[in-house]
C-alpha cells in the first residue's frame, strides 16, 4: 500500500482538520462529510487521518473487531466465546475501510462464503465491508456517485449500528457501528438528504486563495511524490504530537463540562437558524466538547462551539435547494447574532 | 520545441496522461505511435474502450477458472493489469461518469481497491492515462474529474505541429531523463512563479499547479539540467497552464483590464500579485502561457453553433429500451436470463452452493456425483438487475431579446428557479439557452448543479433582437446530445415568436420567420417533446403556428407568474402539479 501523506503536513483546511479530529475524539459525534473543488485534498485528509488514529483493544478472534470492555454491543460469536470463559484480546489499528466506488453489494453487506460453500459444502457467512468497519471509520470518495441501492443500504445501517443480512439462505446479525467519511464534489451531483442527514459535521472546502498558501501546498505535494518515505518521516513527530492528542482528548472528555448557558445559547442558535428536531443541537453540543477535550480546556466555552457551529448545522438548515453556498452564510450570522459579532 | 508527449513519456505516472481532442486519423494515430515509441519498450499499453465494464475494470470473478477449479478465482481488471503501464481511453467524452471516476481514483491512490463479487483485492494500479476525446459540441467532454487529472490537454492543431516534432526526442534521451528526474531541483521560487502565473489565468485547481511543477522537473531532466529553470517554468505553463486557462491574463500594459470574468467566480480572490514584486520570473512564464492561449479564448463559450446539422439517424434511440441489459447495475434477483437479461454467475453459484451435497447425493451415479462441483438448478439461476437512469431533462429556450419586454425576462426566470426546485426532488437535469441580439448561446450545460444554474441564471442579460430560429435550433442541438446521453429532453421555448433575426445573423423578419419555421420543423422531426409559452402581451397566431410546426403544446400566458409557468412545465411533461 503506497505511503499516505502525514496529517500534520496538510497545509490550511483547518475546518475539515477539525471536523475529522472531532470525530476522531468522540465517535458519537456521527459522521464527516467533506465537499469541495476538485484537487483540495479532500480525500488526501481522510487516507492520512487512518495513519494517525491510536490503536484499540479488540477480541481476538473476532471479525467485527468486538469491544472486550463493551458487552452490550458484543456480537452472538463474542457473547458466546464470554460464555465459554474468557475473551483474549489484542491491540488493533483501527479500521478506515475504503467503500471504493462500484463495490457490489455482497462485499458491503457480507454474503454466502463461497469458497467454503464449494469446496466443503460449509454454510458459512463471508463478513464484508460494514462489519470491516465496526468501530472504526468506513470512507466514501465520490459519495455523490454511489449507486442508489448501496446509499439505502448504508443509510439503514448507519442509523441502527447493526447490519442485518438476510440472504442466501443466511440470516446474520453483526453490529456495524462506524463513523462514515464522504467526500465529493458538488458540482458532480448532490447529496440525498437521508444520507446528508446521516453525516454529523459537513465542511467545506476550497483552494487556498493566497499565493502563499498555494506555494506551500505544491512544494510539500512535491517533496511527498520524490520520496514519500522521507517526507514520512519527517513529520513523523508531528504526527505523533496529534495522536497523543487524540488519546488525551479521548481521556479527558467526559469530564468536560458543557455549562448551562453554553447549552441554552445552542438551543436559541438552532432556534434562530429553524433547524429540524434536535439533531443539530445534540450535535453542535458533542462536536464543541470534543473540540473542548482536544484543546485540553475542562469547560466548553463560546469559541469551541463557534467553531464548529458551521460544520454542525450547515447541512441542517432548511433547504431552498437554491441556495446551497449561502447556508455557511446564514449560519454565520446566526452565530454573529446569538454570541456576538 | 518539447511535446507533451515526450514529458508524458519521463512520467506518466506524476503527470497523470493527456487528454487528446481530436476526431481520429492520421496525426492521432502518429501522436499514438511516437508516444509507444518513447515509452519504455515493455510498457504495457492498453486500449480501454468507453463502455468497458465494471467488471472488466476492475476486476472480479474469472468464471471459466472458478467452474474449472471448483473454487473462487479472482481475475485482475484492466486497471491492474495496466500497471506500470499506459491506458488510452477511446472515446472519452462517451465514458459514465463512473466509469471515469474509477480510474480518477486509480489514478489518485496509485491502486484499485476492489471490493467485488466475494473479492477484496487491492493491487497496484501506477498508470498514466490517454484519454481521446473525439467530441465536437462544447458540452460533450471528458469527465472533469478524469480531466483534473491529467497534466495536458491538447487538441488537433497541437497534434499536427507535434506530428512535425516527433523526432526530436529519441527512446534513448526519454530513458536517460527518467533516471536523472528524481534528482532534479525544482526550486521555491520557480513554484512560486507557477504559481501566480495560474492564479493570473483564473486557475483553481492544486492539481494543475502540482502538474506545472512534475512537468517542469521532466523537462528540466529532458534537457540535462540539475535544477529546473526559467525554461522549463515556461514549458509546464504553456503545457499545463495554458489549456486550462479561464481567463486571458492581463497584457503587462494594461494590468487592470480583463479581470471581470474570473471575480465572477472566486469573490474571494484578490489579484494573487497584490503585495509581491512581480518578478521577471513571472512574466516569463506568463508569457509562455499567453503564447499558447488559442485565440477567441473568451469568445469560445459564447458561440452559437447556429446551422450545425446533425441527422437523426445519428441518434440512439434504441439503446433506451433495453433496460434488461443496459446501465448502472442495481443489484440482484431470482429470475430466468431470458429476454436479454443476463445471468449473475456469481449469485447463481452462491444460490446453487449450499445445496451441494445434497443435490450430488440425489445424482444417479456415485461416480458422477463426486465429480460434480456443483449442481445449479433453474431455480437458483440469478440475473443482474440493471436501472437505466433516463433522467428527463428540461432544457429552457429563453427569448432574451429586446421584444420581450425585460419584466417578461425576470418572469421566465422565475419559473425557471422554481422548476429547478422541482428537478432537485427528482435529480432531472436543466439547461439553459438565451437566445438574443445574433444568435444563441448556451447559458447552462446540462447540469443537476443547482448552485451553478442559479448562478448562471441570476445574471442573464436581456435586449436586442430576436434570433428566434438560432435559439430553437441551439436547444434542438442540446436536446438531441442529451437524448444520445439516454435521458429524455423536454424543450420549454419562452418567447412571444416575433423572430427578426435570421439563422445566418441577418436582420429581416420574413426571412426570420421563415427559418424559424425550417427548424421547428426540425425539432418535431426528431420527435422532441416540446412546450411553448408564449410571452407576448396578446397571444397571437404566430406563435401558434409556430408550435404546430414544433408539435409543441402551446400555452399562452399573456400574464404569466411564475408560479403559473411552472405549472404548465410540469403539466406538459405528464407530471401533474
Amino acid at each position: 500500500m503506497p505511503t499516505p501523506f502525514p496529517f500534520s503536513a496538510i497545509v490550511a483546511q483547518e475546518e475539515m482538520k477539525l471536523a475529522l479530529l472531532a470525530a476522531a475524539v468522540d465517535r458519537t459525534v456521527g459522521g464527516v462529510l467533506v465537499f469541495g473543488d476538485r484537487g483540495t485534498g479532500k480525500s488526501t485528509a481522510v487516507r492520512a487521518l487512518a495513519g494517525l488514529l491510536p490503536p484499540m483493544q479488540v477480541v481476538a478472534a473476532c471479525s467485527y473487531n468486538c469491544d472486550p470492555d463493551e458487552s452490550d454491543t458484543w456480537c452472538e460469536a463474542c457473547r458466546a466465546r464470554s460464555a465459554n470463559g474468557g475473551l483474549k484480546t489484542r491491540r488493533a489499528p483501527v479500521p478506515v475501510v475504503d467503500l471504493p466506488l462500484g463495490a457490489t453489494e455482497d462485499r458491503v453487506v457480507g454474503a454466502l462464503d463461497l469458497e467454503r460453500a464449494l469446496t466443503q459444502g460449509i454454510k458459512a457467512f463471508e463478513p464484508g465491508l460494514l462489519a470491516k468497519a465496526n468501530r472504526g471509520f468506513l470512507y466514501i470518495d465520490e459519495v455523490n456517485l454511489l449507486e442508489d441501492h448501496l446509499v439505502d443500504l448504508l443509510i439503514d445501517v448507519a442509523a441502527s449500528g447493526e447490519n442485518l443480512v438476510e440472504r442466501e439462505g443466511l440470516s446474520v446479525r453483526h453490529p456495524a457501528r462506524f463513523v462514515i467519511v464522504g467526500s465529493g464534489n458538488p458540482e458532480e451531483g448532490e447529496l440525498r438528504p437521508q444520507l446528508l442527514d446521516r453525516f454529523g459535521l459537513s465542511v467545506e472546502e476550497r483552494t487556498p486563495a493566497d499565493l502563499a498558501g498555494r506555494v506551500e501546498v505544491v512544494r510539500r505535494r512535491d517533496e511527498f511524490e520524490r520520496d514519500s518515505a522521507a517526507f514520512a518521516e519527517k513529520w513523523k513527530q508531528k504526527d505523533a504530537q496529534i495522536r497523543r492528542r487524540i488519546v488525551a482528548a479521548r481521556g479527558l472528555l467526559p469530564d468536560v463540562k458543557v455549562p448551562d448557558e453554553i447549552l441554552e445559547s445552542v438551543a436559541r442558535l438552532c432556534m434562530t437558524l429553524g433547524t429540524d428536531g434536535l439533531r443539530g443541537e445534540l450535535t453542535l453540543i458533542r462536536a464543541a466538547r470534543a473540540c473542548a477535550s482536544y484543546a485540553g480546556a475542562k469547560q466548553v466555552s463560546d469559541a469551541h462551539v463557534r467553531s464548529m457551529a458551521a460544520p454542525a448545522l450547515r447541512h441542517r438548515l432548511r433547504r431552498n435547494p437554491l441556495d446551497e453556498t449561502a447556508s455557511t452564510l446564514r449560519v454565520q450570522r446566526a452565530v454573529d447574532e446569538v454570541y456576538g459579532a | 520545441m518539447i511535446t507533451a508527449t515526450a514529458l508524458f513519456a519521463i512520467d506518466p505516472l506524476g503527470l497523470g496522461g493527456i487528454a487528446v481532442r481530436s476526431p481520429p486519423g492520421i496525426e492521432r494515430d502518429q501522436f499514438l505511435a511516437s508516444l509507444r515509441s518513447l515509452l519504455p519498450q515493455q510498457t504495457p499499453m492498453q486500449r480501454v474502450p468507453a463502455h468497458v465494464s465494471d467488471e472488466r475494470l476492475l476486476g472480479g470473478l474469472d468464471l471459466a477458472a472458478t467452474l474449472k477449479s471448483g473454487q473462487p478465482v479472482a481475475a485482475r481488471g484492466l486497471l491492474a493489469e495496466a500497471d506500470r503501464g499506459v491506458i488510452v481511453l477511446s472515446m472519452a467524452e462517451r465514458m459514465q461518469p463512473t466509469t471515469a471516476a474509477f480510474i480518477a481514483s486509480a489514478l489518485d491512490c496509485r491502486e484499485v481497491v476492489v471490493e467485488r463479487d466475494g473479492f477484496a483485492m487491492r493491487s497496484p494500479a501506477r498508470l498514466g492515462v490517454v484519454a481521446l476525446d473525439e467530441g465536437l459540441a462544447d458540452d460533450e467532454q471528458p469527465s472533469a474529474a478524469l480531466l483534473d487529472r491529467l497534466a495536458f490537454r491538447i487538441d488537433a492543431s497541437v497534434l499536427r505541429s507535434a506530428a512535425e516534432n516527433a523526432t526530436n526526442y529519441s527512446a534513448r534521451d526519454i530513458a536517460a531523463a527518467r533516471e536523472r528526474l528524481s534528482s532534479v531541483v525544482v526550486g521555491t521560487a520557480l513554484i512560486e512563479s507557477l504559481c501566480s502565473a495560474a492564479g493570473a489565468l483564473g486557475i483553481d485547481s492544486l492539481r494543475a499547479l502540482i502538474f506545472a511543477v512534475q512537468a517542469a522537473r521532466a523537462s528540466a531532466a529532458l534537457a540535462s539540467r540539475e535544477e529546473a529553470s526559467e525554461l522549463d517554468a515556461a514549458v509546464a505553463a504553456q503545457l499545463v497552464l495554458a489549456p486550462r486557462a479561464l481567463v486571458v491574463p492581463p497584457a503587462p500594459e494594461q494590468q487592470q483590464t480583463q479581470n471581470t470574468e474570473s471575480g465572477q467566480d472566486r469573490p474571494d480572490a484578490k489579484d494573487p500579485e497584490q503585495g509581491r514584486n512581480v518578478s521577471e520570473h513571472d512574466d516569463i512564464v506568463l508569457a509562455a502561457a499567453r503564447a499558447a492561449l488559442p485565440a477567441g479564448l473568451l469568445d469560445r463559450s459564447n458561440e452559437s453553433q447556429p446551422g450545425r446539422v446533425k441527422s437523426a439517424a445519428a441518434g440512439r434511440f434504441g439503446v433506451q429500451r433495453r433496460c434488461v441489459q443496459f446501465g448502472r447495475p442495481a443489484g440482484v434477483r431470482r429470475g430466468k436470463p431470458a429476454k436479454g437479461a443476463r445471468l449473475n454467475i456469481l449469485a447463481t453459484l452462491r444460490a446453487a452452493a449450499p445445496f451441494r451435497r445434497l443435490r450430488a447425493n440425489a445424482t444417479d451415479s456415485p461416480a458422477a456425483a463426486s465429480r460434480v462441483v456443483v449442481s445449479v438448478r433453474r431455480e437458483d439461476f440469478h440475473v443482474t438487475r440493471y436501472k437505466h437512469r433516463s433522467p428527463t431533462a428540461t432544457i429552457f429556450v429563453l427569448d432574451a431579446s429586446g421584444s420581450s419586454a425585460l419584466h417578461r425576462l425576470a418572469e421566465a426566470k422565475g419559473a425557471v428557479e422554481l422548476l429547478l426546485a422541482d428537478c432537485y426532488v427528482r435529480r432531472d437535469q436543466v439547461a439553459v439557452v438565451a437566445f438574443r441580439n445574433k444568435g444563441a448561446e448556451v447559458l447552462l450545460a446540462p447540469t443537476r448543479s443547482l448552485v451553478r444554474a442559479r448562478r448562471e441564471l441570476s445574471d442573464l442579460p436581456g435586449g436586442g433582437g430576436t434570433p428566434l430560429a438560432a435559439g430553437i435550433e441551439a436547444g434542438r442541438v442540446l436536446a438531441e446530445a442529451l437524448a444520445r446521453r439516454g435521458a429524455t429532453p423536454t424543450m420549454v421555448l419562452l418567447t412571444d415568436a416575433r423572430a427578426n433575426v435570421a439563422l445566418d445573423g441577418r436582420g429581416g423578419r420574413e426571412q426570420a420567420h421563415s427559418d424559424a419555421v425550417s427548424v421547428a420543423r426540425r425539432v418535431r422531426a426528431a420527435a422532441i417533446r416540446s412546450l411553448l409559452i408564449d410571452t407576448s402581451p396578446r397571444p397571437g397566431a404566430t406563435a401558434q403556428t409556430l408550435a404546430g410546426e414544433l408539435g409543441a403544446r402551446y400555452v399562452p400566458l399573456p400574464h404569466a407568474d411564475a408560479a403559473s409557468l411552472a405549472n404548465a412545465v410540469r403539466l406538459s411533461s405528464g407530471r401533474g402539479p
